[in-house]
């Protein structure tokens, strides 16, 4: 735990000063590593917490992107608003949506948020308004006091802030007696309720936690990319976070930031070389899973 | 007034009855030591109670109130704890880990997401069982014995009305069995308890009374004396071996 936290600051410190170099590029992936850093440690929590392993995180980050997307077009552009709202709608469908998932575990578990990230996924392409399957142009930025969140220096700024932040509320909750709980049902839910507490509102709090954080890193996603798709719901998007916290090792927190810091750097990097780039993406996740201690 | 009370409970898997018409009392601090042949349907029973396990039919009732509709959590939130056969713990946690959790779970302090939980406390219950040398040991790593332990000093941490013990001699040494006879010797009068087991020098021990399961039915029910005595249980049970 001690080392990750190292390289965690370390990584913050290296952030702070990316936008010294003056380019834009380099800003940019910064924050896009600050995005998913953000929305894998989310997934960690159900995944290595929990130890429920979701197919379907991406659904969440995805409603956050289309949450940024949308209040531009009634008028709402305060950042407050803009990322209570992306927070809260991810916490509402993953509070829903998880409670029905939280009946089954093991594969079933997987299937089933698979099948309700799809079907958000559909419902997203099916929307003539929002242009459907093409996605929109972020209409305009979210904005924080006069400052535009679609300047990759602010938004790195804010995304570092609030990726520090969730870190250490989350840090401080899988400690706390509550984190606890849910860390004790995933090593034994009969034994868990043989001394009178049942798993399930634990994981379903827990679950709802953890999607609403995905949701903000999709409203800072949409002001990244100044654009809003359904395919930042897809599978493989989903597919993409767990591979960041596999790599970062599941259940360690501050090892889903390596994790997503090590995957958006390999892909900038290996896509430079080869439009096969997945590839040795692929390698490389199963030499880390043959490897993995835990 | 029984503390436990179970009246005709029926429980059948297909053709198999684990459970057929039990009527069992456990009483204000006493130990019921529960007997019979391996397949007769104690451990069945024993979730019958805890609610692991539905019944098909009677009624189980706790300090006065019905709880055979209950889930297993609210059971023991009302004070019935047990210890398994195989030792079941939370495996990433240390010893004094787990204790601290059956302490939150007794204290509902579950929803805390602040707070830690309190390790301080933990200490009290693993030195009441012997434990306190290995508090901050990975659980996992435990002995046969030490775990059997830790899961009483979680039972006990969990202020229990009733524990109910499913073979805490199982697997142990002579050395650990004696230990675990005496600990449980030490809470006489403590806790109610509801003690399966199969070493039948412990069950005239501790036991206060017996009851003999044969088949899922009850054939006897007595104190030591009565139960050595009775014909029926020595052809049915005693008779194997002893």
């Amino acid at each position: 735990m001690r080392t990750r936290l190292i390289i965690v600051a370390v990584l913050f410190a290296v952030a702070l000063f990316v936008p010294l170099l003056g380019q834009p590029y380099y800003t940019k992936l910064a924050v896009r590593m600050a995005v998913f850093a953000l929305a894998a440690m989310s997934l960690d929590l159900i995944v290595g917490y929990a130890g429920l392993v979701s197919f379907g995180h991406a659904a969440f980050f995805g409603l956050g992107c289309y949450a940024a997307g949308v209040l531009p077009m009634v008028g709402v552009q305060n950042f407050v608003v803009v990322f209570a709202v992306a927070a809260l709608a991810a916490a509402l469908i993953g509070l829903v949506t998880g409670a029905i998932s939280l009946r089954a575990s093991g594969l079933y578990f997987i299937f089933i948020t698979l099948a309700f990230a799809q079907m958000v996924f559909y419902v997203a392409q099916g929307m003539r308004p929002l242009s459907g399957d093409d996605g929109f142009r972020l209409p305009a930025p979210t904005l924080l006091g006069g400052l535009r969140l679609t300047d990759p220096h602010v938004l790195l700024y804010l995304m570092l802030a609030i990726l520090a932040l969730a870190a250490g509320i989350s840090y401080r909750v899988t400690q706390s007696r509550f984190g606890q709980v849910v860390q004790a049902a995933r090593d034994n839910a009969m034994k868990l309720s043989a001394i009178g507490l049942p798993a399930y509102p634990y994981r379903l709090a827990l679950y709802t936690y953890a999607c609403a954080l995905a949701g903000i890193a999709g409203a800072a996603y949409a002001n990244l990319t100044e654009f809003v798709a359904p395919n930042t719901m897809s599978w493989v998007v989903s597919g993409e976070l767990l591979f960041m916290v596999i790599l970062g090792t599941a259940g360690t927190l501050f090892g889903a930031i390596i994790g997503a810091v090590v995957f958006v750097g390999l892909e900038q990097i290996l896509s430079s070389y080869t439009e096969y780039w997945l590839f040795p993406l692929g390698v490389i996740l199963v030499l880390r899973v043959l490897v993995l201690k835990r | 007034m029984s503390l436990l009370d179970i009246r005709q409970a029926r429980k059948s898997f297909g053709a198999l009855c684990v459970t057929d018409n039990v009527e069992l009392d456990v009483k204000e601090g006493e130990i019921h030591a529960l007997i019979g042949p391996n397949g007769a349907g104690k451990s069945c029973l024993i979730g019958e109670i805890t609610g692991e396990l539905a019944l098909d039919a009677g009624e189980v009732h706790f300090g006065g109130e019905r709880v055979d509709r209950l889930p297993v959590h609210a059971r023991a939130q009302r004070g019935l704890k047990r210890a398994y056969q195989v030792p079941q713990f939370f495996s990433s946690f240390t010893a004094a880990g787990n204790v601290a959790l059956a302490r939150v779970a007794c204290t509902r302090t579950g929803w805390s997401a602040w707070r830690r939980p309190r390790m301080d406390d933990a200490s009290v219950f693993l030195r009441q069982v012997g434990l306190e040398s290995v508090a901050q040991r990975p659980s996992a790593s435990l002995g046969h014995g030490e775990k059997r332990q830790l899961e009483l000093a979680m039972a006990f941490a969990g202020e229990p009305k009733l524990l109910l013990l499913d073979e805490p001699l199982a697997g142990l040494g002579p050395g650990d069995s004696e230990r675990m006879v005496g600990l449980l010797r030490s809470m006489r009068g403590r806790y109610a308890m509801l003690l399966v087991e199969h070493d039948m020098e412990a069950v005239f021990t501790l036991a206060d009374r017996i009851s003999v399961l044969v088949a899922g039915r009850i054939i006897a029910s007595g104190t030591a004396v009565e139960i050595r005595a009775n014909p029926e249980v020595r052809a049915a049970y005693l008779g194997e071996g002893h």
